[in-house]
């Protein structure tokens, strides 16, 4: 009764302002919103849509190719016996490289700026530098490394210079997610440990970087995924085209999973088996990224903690 | 009480014997690391400035500001405005899909989307900014272009539109979540005022979070830019080496970092012109997407002094 | 260790002439105290009138905020901890310190306990598990503990952590203990075992301890302080602070009239 009350007095102003010409304005203007919904919908799905299909089509192209004979055999010329045992391997090599030194090199400059010298005109001047270097393109860290690694100190194509190189890639990654790991560690950890009479580098290692741990893991692995996926700076370093050989050392020349879908793919013009093969090669690799982000994931669920 | 070890005798004892050379030492050792990110800046322009400064001693800036492009001629011309016009019609080309696409699904994301909904789509938006870019550059050769073929039948096997559209699809998800945290860090009280006049969820939007968070979502775009001058392996697969400048999107052109990557691989042994014409297009891209990253850091920081 | 035999004016701190800024502010004004031996001194006031940032500066804790800037002395056993050839890492350990919310670690409960003897270099295991089982009984948590020593600290209830920083705080056998509002996160159950606590352990330690409330200075303190705007108002027994205060504004703020 009451609500039919209120209707009536609400219809009887409306009709006092004129605004029942309006309602037809108002049913427009919610229609225009739902479609807008929709559109808006649609275009976060075309996305989606796009890499269900580029998934779909590498997939297809892919089937009947991965086997444990391309997965153990070596690089040839035939499509049929071709293996990616020594990309395979070049990755490997390659990861072997970049984590300790990006590790080592970003954990430390994200202790430096967030416990050393939080304030102050050399942090904020390295702060600025890195996300800067973060965004110079990746082509350019390779010609970096191909006048640093690869001719001044000689050490050429080799795992070591490719690696050095993409480590340098990285770093800002390493160094932005392991500052927002120190960061949240709350401070009254560290009160408590100073309070003990912990100096600040007993501090550091007993509480703030176990405590970080999982989040500096986390950083690290997007970081690694970045760098297996790397292309163009390796091509640049001067990789060259056909190698037979599996790595042996961290001196050898390489071949890595992107650099062999690369080479596959230009040549597919001659070869079209090529296509699967580079399809068969891209499954792998991105099975392997799926992978270790899902770890990521892991890892950042199961230890975030709530202080 | 009962017999207790004497922990505070232990522990003067201790204290007396112990050397606080790690606690002094560490911090050095950490600002030595923290240097690294710096020295790569460093590097980065030394080199590009050294092997660029060769370039020019050898080449005229008439040659280089030209339009002539024939490295591998007996008569060899540096002329990089074909490079630089095959870069910015295939980021151009990739703005076009990316600015509209990536924006509305922000607004979606960000105004529209439930939470659930939101939790759902977003991790799989960023799916695709986990593929490597290799990945990409395989689609758009293998799936793309020939798809293109059937609407544009004159299209070439390597053309700019192809490249130019995956690259779109590469950069959405920059696009779209650097404009979404722009949108999202609009106070909701700003929303709550026009909601509070009867305003659909679409004029909130466009007339209240788009205004607010303008300064960001144009950030985004100028770094979507940056990356789509700054990414190789797409256009280096799908767009070809035709050195000639042209408008034509359905022909083949280079990109900047396509000619490192080319020449790179091919036979430019050190010391010959071609070998430091790769610095001197490198010193360009680098300063093409350095003005960029600065113009986009202006903008957003500006954005940031608003609330 | 062999009983001292205490008279009531053996002090621990002399505090003579101490004053401190945050940057410009003047936080602390010539505070002059002594803090004696074996007994309970409570510290008391409003809110921002100093008291925290007093006791904070007795391990020199305060001086983690880089704006902090004092003049004054404060002689620990005679010795300014001021001074150049005092380590601050020393000063802590025999100045233990508990604070306003439980902040273990988030390790198991043995490693917390054992945290200060194993930073100073103490690695004998048997040592350790001695240490640990001496200052959790005399934390009175060992008896809801012993049988999961192994856990992680988080699982514990409020209580029972602040219970566990003080025994993490008397594994290194402190000469001071350091209490600022210890139990301001506690509920009154958790809050009263604190106390008892307290009472327990002046007969072997020195404690300081701020607290927000009178009445928990009035039971558990042998002498009280009270702090307004960053100045010592009046500094007695407990009894005649409660009773018969010889300043007005002391009185003000027992009777409830402002804070």
């Amino acid at each position: 009764m009451m609500n039919y009350e209120i209707e009536l007095t609400s219809k009887e102003a409306d009709k006092a302002y004129k605004i029942d010409i309006n309602k037809k304005r108002i049913d427009h203007r919610i229609l225009l919103n739902n479609i807008a919904k929709k559109a808006f919908f649609s275009s976060m799905i075309f996305a989606l849509i796009v890499l269900g299909l580029l998934l779909y089509r590498i997939g297809v192209q892919s089937i009947g190719w991965i086997d444990l004979q391309f997965l153990t055999g070596k690089l040839s010329i035939s499509p049929e016996k071709a293996g990616i045992f020594g990309a395979i391997i070049g990755t490997v090599g390659l990861i072997c490289v970049v984590i300790p030194v990006t590790l080592v090199i970003g954990v430390s400059t994200a202790i430096y700026l967030e416990e050393y010298a939080t304030q102050g005109k050399i942090s904020g001047f390295i702060k600025v530098n890195l996300s800067n270097l973060a965004s110079v393109p990746s082509v350019i860290f390779g010609l970096l490394g191909l006048s640093l690694f690869g001719r001044f100190f000689n050490l050429g194509s080799s795992i070591l210079a490719g690696g050095l190189t993409l480590s340098l890639l990285v770093l800002p990654i390493v160094v932005v997610s392991s500052q927002e790991a120190i960061k949240a560690v709350p401070g009254f950890l560290r009160e408590a440990s100073n309070g003990m009479g912990a100096d600040k580098w007993t501090t550091i290692k007993k509480v703030v970087l176990p405590v970080a741990l999982p989040g500096i893991l986390t950083g690290a692995i997007l970081a690694i995924s970045r760098a297996i996926g790397e292309t163009a700076p390796l091509v640049v370093l001067g990789i060259p085209t056909l190698i037979m050989r599996v790595p042996k050392s961290f001196m050898d020349d390489f071949t890595t999973l992107p650099i062999q879908i690369y080479y596959w793919t230009l040549d597919t013009v001659l070869t079209p088996e090529y296509a699967n093969l580079a399809a068969a090669t891209i499954v792998v690799l991105l099975v392997t990224l799926f992978l270790m982000n899902s770890v990521a994931i892991f890892i950042r669920n199961k230890y975030q903690r709530g202080f | 009480m009962e017999q207790k070890t004497n922990v505070r005798a232990i522990i003067k004892n201790n204290f007396a014997k112990k050397k606080r050379t790690t606690d002094k030492a560490m911090p050095i050792f950490f600002l030595v690391c923290a240097s690294v990110s710096v020295i790569t800046t460093i590097g980065i322009v030394l080199t590009l400035f050294t092997d660029a400064y060769k370039f020019f001693q050898k080449v005229p800036f008439s040659d280089f500001f030209s339009t002539n492009l024939a490295p591998l001629s007996p008569e060899p011309h540096f002329g990089i405005l074909p490079l630089i016009n095959g870069t910015l019609l295939t980021s151009l080309i990739a703005m076009a899909v990316a600015v509209p696409l990536g924006l509305t699904a922000a607004m979606y994301l960000s105004e529209f989307a439930s939470d659930k909904v939101r939790r759902v789509l977003k991790p799989m938006m960023e799916l695709l900014a986990g593929v490597p870019t290799i990945v990409y550059g395989f689609f758009a050769y293998s799936f793309v272009t020939p798809l293109l073929m059937k609407i544009i039948p004159t299209l070439e096997a390597k053309n700019a539109l192809s490249p130019g559209i995956v690259m779109g699809i590469m950069i959405l998800p920059l696009v779209t979540s650097l404009s979404e945290d722009a949108m999202k860090s609009v106070p909701e009280a700003m929303r709550e005022g026009a909601y509070g006049l009867g305003s659909t969820k679409l004029e909130v939007t466009l007339k209240v979070v788009i205004p607010a968070a303008i300064s960001g979502i144009m950030a985004s775009f100028v770094l979507a830019i940056s990356r789509a001058i700054g990414e190789t392996m797409i256009v280096t697969i799908a767009s070809g080496s035709s050195k000639n400048f042209t408008f034509d999107i359905t022909q083949s052109m280079q990109t900047m970092t396509g000619y490192i990557v080319e020449f790179t691989s091919g036979d430019a042994g050190s010391g010959t012109t071609g070998y430091y014409s790769l610095y001197a297009v490198g010193l360009m891209l680098f300063l093409f997407t350095l003005v960029l990253n600065l113009i986009a850091q202006y903008i957003s920081k500006k954005f940031r002094e608003e609330y | 260790m062999s009983k001292q035999i205490i008279t009531s004016e053996e002090y621990v701190y002399d505090v003579q002439g101490l004053n401190l800024w945050y940057g410009s502010d003047q936080a602390l004004n010539d505070i002059n105290m002594k803090i004696n031996k074996n007994e309970v001194t409570a510290i008391i006031g409003p809110s921002g009138c100093g008291k925290s940032t007093f006791i904070k500066t007795l391990n020199r804790m305060i001086e983690n905020i880089p704006i902090v800037k004092t003049s004054g002395e404060i002689l620990y056993h005679g010795k300014n901890i001021f001074d150049k050839s005092v380590r601050v890492e020393e000063l802590r350990t025999t100045v233990g310190m508990v604070f306003q919310k439980p902040n273990p670690f988030p390790k198991s409960i043995f490693e917390n306990v054992v945290y200060g003897p194993k930073i100073h270099g103490i690695k004998d295991k048997q040592v350790l598990m001695e240490i640990c089982e001496t200052s959790l009984k005399s934390a009175a948590l060992w008896t809801e503990v012993k049988d999961r020593l192994h856990d992680n600290a988080y699982g514990l209830s409020g209580g029972q952590q602040q219970r566990l920083c003080i025994a993490r705080c008397l594994a290194v056998q402190p000469d001071v203990i350091l209490m600022d509002e210890p139990t301001s996160a506690l509920d009154p159950i958790a809050t009263a075992k604190i106390e008892e606590l307290i009472n327990r352990l002046k007969s072997e330690y020195t404690i300081a301890i701020v607290t927000h409330s009178m009445q928990q200075a009035g039971r558990i303190s042998d002498k009280t302080a009270f702090f307004l705007m960053g100045e010592l108002i009046e500094y007695d027994g407990t009894e005649i602070i409660f009773s018969n205060p010889r300043d007005k504004r002391t009185e003000d703020y027992i009777t409830g009239r402002f804070g």
